[in-house]
């Protein structure tokens, strides 16, 4: 299977990797691109942990081939923080204790960005459907969701 | 494996055609991407349509609407004048997974991956929407019903690929609405669903279409459930006998998510409550 070159925006950056034509997204961004930050959960799109957005829009990127990415923008969890400084979602998730093994987080972070952007104040119920394709075995999703709200509050006050 | 992204629908046809292997079209890849993790299917040639302009455009008048088959249905929830016109058609493809799945599945995926519990097509088949169809060397349009022919099937040709769904003209006081059952509030697939659009005038239904879903090996479209109200103001006993049109054209399967006798039953409590919700829609009290 011969391989072929893709040139994309990964966080802002000109990214180019040689990609085998039936692989993942999720697959070139951890071993091509070396961003680990996307996670491997189930591999078909039930669980949210490989989210990325592609193009501004929420997607699994186990669902989405390597080669599509060609000519497109990516952003990862990776793009989120400010240099040293954590993106407010991410530090109201320490705060807040939003984590345990970790697994879940990056998709969940992914996936809160792309909410508050659209949606500067959701309501708790607004928020537990944004994250129902992210899955979560550690915290009962409880932290998660207040974390969200209060990293709403703080981006809400910034602008 | 090769992978192909062609700029028009002829050139995506003349790729399919020319494939000795085994050819796959993909659009948001939600499902066939999962059928290729699974080792259900293994492409020689992937044919991504994303980049043929007449398939990504959203074209929504009361004169008649057309939804290229790669709009996602992320896009489709923001057209707010798709959305005012088909509500129905809307709101069950935004049913499908989650918002991760939404920025990328299609209607046409959701149709051509044939499933009997598809959420978008039972609304489709209630809307009357048909399915643009190009092949080598013609192209057809067929109504969306005749489109999938068993669990996992579909009348398309090889060498097809449907480039865009159309919705008729839409006539003053018109409604559609889609429900569909699932244990959970979020990410699950229709025990039973039902699709209803009417069209109404002084408060009296004129016309009316209803289709069911996961209650047969393909979605279903019940006309004696239409008949069953047109003429009437959906009263008690129009809706008693939609509900029991619906039942009586159920032939679903057990399986783990619903019994026979749970399905059939259900079938007819959702068209009864969808059937209100269209009829309010269309300005009904």
């Amino acid at each position: 299977m011969s391989a072929v070159l893709v040139s994309t925006t990964v966080n802002g950056d000109t990214v180019e990797f040689a990609c085998p034509q039936d692989e993942t997204l999720l697959d070139a961004l951890r071993n091509r691109v070396g961003l680990t930050g996307v996670k491997e959960g189930c591999g078909t799109g039930d669980c949210g942990a490989c989210s990325i957005t592609l193009n501004g829009r929420l997607v699994c990127s186990c669902l989405v081939l390597g080669v599509e990415a060609s000519g497109n923008s990516i952003e990862t969890v990776e793009g989120m923080a400010d240099g040293n400084k954590l993106h407010p979602l991410q530090e109201k998730f320490i705060e807040h204790a939003a984590l345990q093994c970790g697994i879940c987080t990056p998709g969940f972070l992914v996936a809160a960005k792309a909410l508050l952007e659209r949606k500067p104040n959701p309501t708790v119920e607004e928020i537990r459907y944004a994250l129902a394709g992210n899955l979560c075995r550690c915290t009962g999703y409880d932290k998660i969701v207040r974390a969200v709200q209060a990293a709403a509050k703080e981006m809400r006050k910034k602008k | 494996m090769r992978f192909e992204s062609p700029a028009t629908s002829k050139e995506a046809v003349a790729l399919l055609a020319s494939e000795k292997g085994h050819a796959y079209i993909l659009a948001g890849g939600t499902d066939l991407l999962v059928r290729m993790k699974m080792d259900l299917i293994e492409p020689d040639l992937i044919v991504d349509i994303k980049g043929i302009p007449a398939m990504q455009s959203i074209n929504a008048s009361s004169t008649g609407s057309r939804i290229g088959a790669a709009v996602s249905g992320a896009e489709l929830g923001e057209h707010n004048k798709l959305k005012k016109l088909w509500p129905g058609v809307v709101e069950a493809t935004n049913l499908i997974g989650s918002d991760q799945i939404q920025g990328r599945c299609t209607m046409v995926g959701n149709l051509c991956n044939a499933s009997p519990a598809a959420d978008a097509v039972p609304a489709l088949i209630a809307a009357g929407a048909k399915a643009v169809i190009v092949g080598k060397n013609k192209r057809r349009t067929v109504a969306v019903e005749k489109i999938i022919t068993g669990p996992g099937q579909t009348s398309l040709a090889r060498d097809e690929v449907i480039e865009a769904i159309t919705l008729p003209k839409r006539a003053p006081r018109s409604g559609d609405a889609y429900l569909r059952f699932i244990p959970r509030t979020e990410m699950d697939i229709a025990v039973v669903s039902a699709g209803i659009n009417l069209t109404i005038s002084r408060g009296i239904v004129t016309s009316a279409r209803v289709a069911l879903g996961a209650v047969a090996a393909t979605p279903l479209l019940v006309p004696g459930a239409a008949r069953a109200i047109i003429g009437t103001k959906l009263d008690d006993g129009a809706l008693d006998k939609l509900a029991a049109a619906c039942s009586r054209a159920c032939k679903p399967i057990d399986d783990k998510r619903g019994t026979i006798e749970y399905r059939t039953r259900v079938a007819g409590v959702l068209a009864r409550r969808a059937a209100k919700i269209a009829y309010q829609r269309a300005g009904g009290a």
